[in-house]
């Protein structure tokens, strides 16, 4: 593995598909992007937008219908795409984490908790079972679930929702993997829990230069956490940026869109303002840009023609034509 | 007979029992003596730690457990185990977890429709599928997705099946618990209208979870918040927003995400000290004061209760703040 490589992970045009009765559902559709050691990515977008299969796609757990297409996963500079089953088991778990975002189904609920954690430390690591063991108390102490002694001899469906998604985190991290996956890792929690699982992934970011991909809904988190975010919208990567790129410059309608659809935290009994329109229909692809049929701004070559990736500054991208207009007519520089 | 309410709970407790040894029991207290009431056509939204009983105060709320004590009354009539099955028609849930709560071999058609062939709310297939059709439309799902399976459909589209189906009987009441977290913000806007639209437009009423305070702030007319198994503080949702009274309720507002990267830079946040108790083995007096700032002695001796601040705002603590 060539350890000098300057990306622990690096994702190049990547193409995901699930064959199904009624067709191809394009899920994923070109996407790419890379993370350093030590480096918060968010995602957020749509839901239905390929951000989980994105994330399955890295980890190669898609459901059996479904396939990466086209495209590579790098990881420290070596396509993981070639790699045999063996090797990916390894990586999962050692390299990689993932944090699901339905913790219900991910744990098993005939088997207790602490079977279900003390399994995954021992696949991982050489610890023997009463280290193991130490271990997940430790852990699970670690993301604040109490007794965790206890705790070990419950079953899932004996815990609240946000204790099981303690359970995935603490399994998740016990680990220590190169690269956390998490997703929707905080949505089953209260803001005070959330706020110290956050800081507990940063903390553990700092120590062990852990990347971490966070895909979340949630535009305070992604505020708060990420050093970049990309945003996404069937199947594609609209716009990516910094968060003050996104949140105060945000160069694609449906990033804006995003925006303007929070609660306003002065007039809080103003009506929402969704995005309207519904969502695209991922068996039946448009040819031009995924957004327009819900742009307020759509002109005819949007309905043609994909936008490309336009750079606005060395940290943001977006594809939207409207950037290459502006740009065209001087009142934007690249 | 008291009509003004639709919903009045009183002194409910959910206790689970848990063995913890050989022949030992040990009462866990989910929900331990909680009471409010929901006049038709209102929101209360109800916030409070991952564990601290909401999901709980809603299945037994609706029986979907049975209560260790107390009482809830619908229309002014006690809900019992003989009339619940009647009453269904009238109170309906939104399950939290969308992905466990939805049959993954159902069709999306067919789980929005069970509850219909249930209370037998058609007269033929026609007018069935019309009223499913409607309802996909209402919440924002394409007619082609009624032939597909739940295990087909993302997080954000699971949730708004299980909303269609608790919709599919015409309820007046509905516990939505944590209805939107799984959404994404523009379909939880989306939702979040939808709710309210059918609020103004059927006078539903509902008690609404969930942990984003932005979202619970904007639909509730009252908030409560719980902390292990009971209500710490209740009342007006701005109200409560803007000026809480109670040191948890501060320190959860705290902790708000706020979607600004400059703000959030800026603020500061109470971090709670301390584990949360569980809540098989409670703190005597009051429960939060393990991890309580203000804790005194009197807060372990004597367990505060909900008193009465002015303009129907409540707490219970000792040391109220202002
Ligand atoms: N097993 C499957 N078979 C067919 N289609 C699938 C399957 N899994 C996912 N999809 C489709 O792929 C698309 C992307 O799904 P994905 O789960 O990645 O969305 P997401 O962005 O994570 O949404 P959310 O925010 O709601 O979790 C969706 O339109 C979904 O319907
Ligand atoms: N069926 C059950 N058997 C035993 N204990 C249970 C059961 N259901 C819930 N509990 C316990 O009751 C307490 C309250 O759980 P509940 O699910 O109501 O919390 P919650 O407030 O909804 O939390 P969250 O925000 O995480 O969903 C928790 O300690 C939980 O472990
Ligand atoms: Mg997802
Ligand atoms: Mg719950």
């Amino acid at each position: 593995m060539s350890e000098n490589c300057e990306y622990m992970l690096e994702v190049k045009n990547l193409h995901t598909s699930f064959f199904t009765d009624s067709g191809e559902v394009k899920a994923v559709n070109g996407v790419s992007f890379d993370l350093k050691p030590g480096e918060i990515m968010g995602i957020v977008g749509e839901s239905g937008s390929g951000k989980s299969v994105t994330a399955y796609s890295v980890m190669q757990i898609l459901a059996d219908t479904g396939r990466i297409v086209e495209g590579s996963v790098f990881y420290k500079g070596e396509d993981i795409t070639r790699w045999d089953k063996r090797r990916m088991q390894k990586f999962r778990g050692k390299c990689c984490s993932i944090i699901f975002q339905d913790p219900m189904t991910s744990l098993n609920p005939v088997f207790t908790i602490g079977n279900q954690l003390m399994e995954a430390i021992r696949l991982h690591t050489d610890k023997n079972r009463s280290q193991a063991k130490a271990r997940a108390i430790e852990m699970l102490e670690l993301v604040g679930v109490n007794e965790p002694a206890r705790r070990l001899k419950q079953y899932p469906y004996e815990m609240s929702g946000g204790m099981r998604q303690r359970v995935m985190i603490a399994m998740a991290l016990a680990c220590e993997p190169d690269i956390l996956i998490a997703d929707e890792p905080t949505t089953a929690l209260d803001v005070t829990i959330q706020a110290q699982i956050l800081e507990l992934m940063q903390e553990l970011q700092k120590k062990m230069g852990m990347a971490i991909i966070m895909v979340t809904h949630d535009l305070g988190v992604i505020a708060d956490m990420c050093d970049k975010i990309i945003v996404m919208y069937g199947g594609s990567i609209c716009e990516r940026g910094t968060a003050d790129d996104i949140f105060y410059d945000p160069r694609h309608e449906y990033t804006k869109g995003l925006l303007r659809s929070i609660p306003s935290a002065t007039n809080s009994k103003e009506r929402l303002v969704p995005i309207s329109g519904s969502p695209i229909n991922l068996l039946n692809m448009p040819k031009g840009c995924a957004f327009c049929s819900r742009c307020d701004h759509a002109m005819k070559i949007c309905i043609e023609e994909k936008p490309q990736e336009l750079t606005l500054t060395p940290t943001h991208q977006a594809s939207c034509w409207m950037n290459v207009k502006k740009l065209q007519e001087g009142q934007v520089r690249p | 007979m008291n009509t003004e309410y639709l919903v009045e709970v009183k002194e409910l407790k959910q206790y689970f029992p848990i063995h913890t040894g050989f022949r030992k029991v040990t009462n866990l207290k989910a929900v331990d003596g909680v009471s409010f009431s929901i006049r038709p056509g209102e929101t209360l939204g109800l916030v409070g730690e991952s564990g601290c009983g909401k999901t709980t105060v809603g299945r037994t709320l609706l029986r979907l457990y049975q209560p260790t004590g107390g009482q809830v009354l619908f229309e002014g009539e006690e809900v019992t185990d003989k009339n619940i099955l009647e009453l269904r028609k009238k109170m309906q849930m939104v399950f939290q977890d969308p992905y466990s709560s939805l049959d993954p071999r159902m069709t999306v058609e067919d789980i929005i429709g069970e509850p219909m062939d249930v209370h037998r709310l058609y007269k033929n297939r026609a007018e069935r599928r019309e009223k499913i059709l409607r309802l996909m439309e209402l919440v924002g799902l394409n007619a082609e997705h009624a032939t597909r399976y739940a295990h087909e459909f993302s997080g954000g589209q699971r949730q708004r099946i299980g909303i269609a189906r608790a919709l599919a009987v015409n309820p007046k009441f509905i516990v939505c618990d944590e209805p939107v977290s799984a959404l994404d913000v523009s379909i939880q806007a989306q939702v979040v209208n939808m709710f309210e639209d059918l609020q103004k437009k059927l006078g539903v009423a509902y008690l609404f979870i969930a942990h984003d305070l932005l979202i619970v702030r904007h639909i509730s007319d009252r908030i409560a918040v719980m902390y292990l198994g009971r209500i710490v503080e209740i009342g007006d949702a701005d109200e409560v927003y803007e000026h809480p009274k109670h040191p948890y309720t501060i320190s959860l507002l705290s902790a708000v995400p706020i979607p600004d990267p400059r703000l959030t830079r800026q603020r500061q946040r109470i971090v709670l000290e301390g584990d949360v108790p569980s809540p098989m083995h409670l703190p005597s007096g009051c429960a939060f004061r393990t991890r309580c700032r203000y804790a005194t002695e009197k807060c372990a001796q004597e367990r505060p209760v909900l008193a009465d601040t002015g303009n129907g705002h409540f707490a219970a603590c000792w040391h109220l703040q202002s």
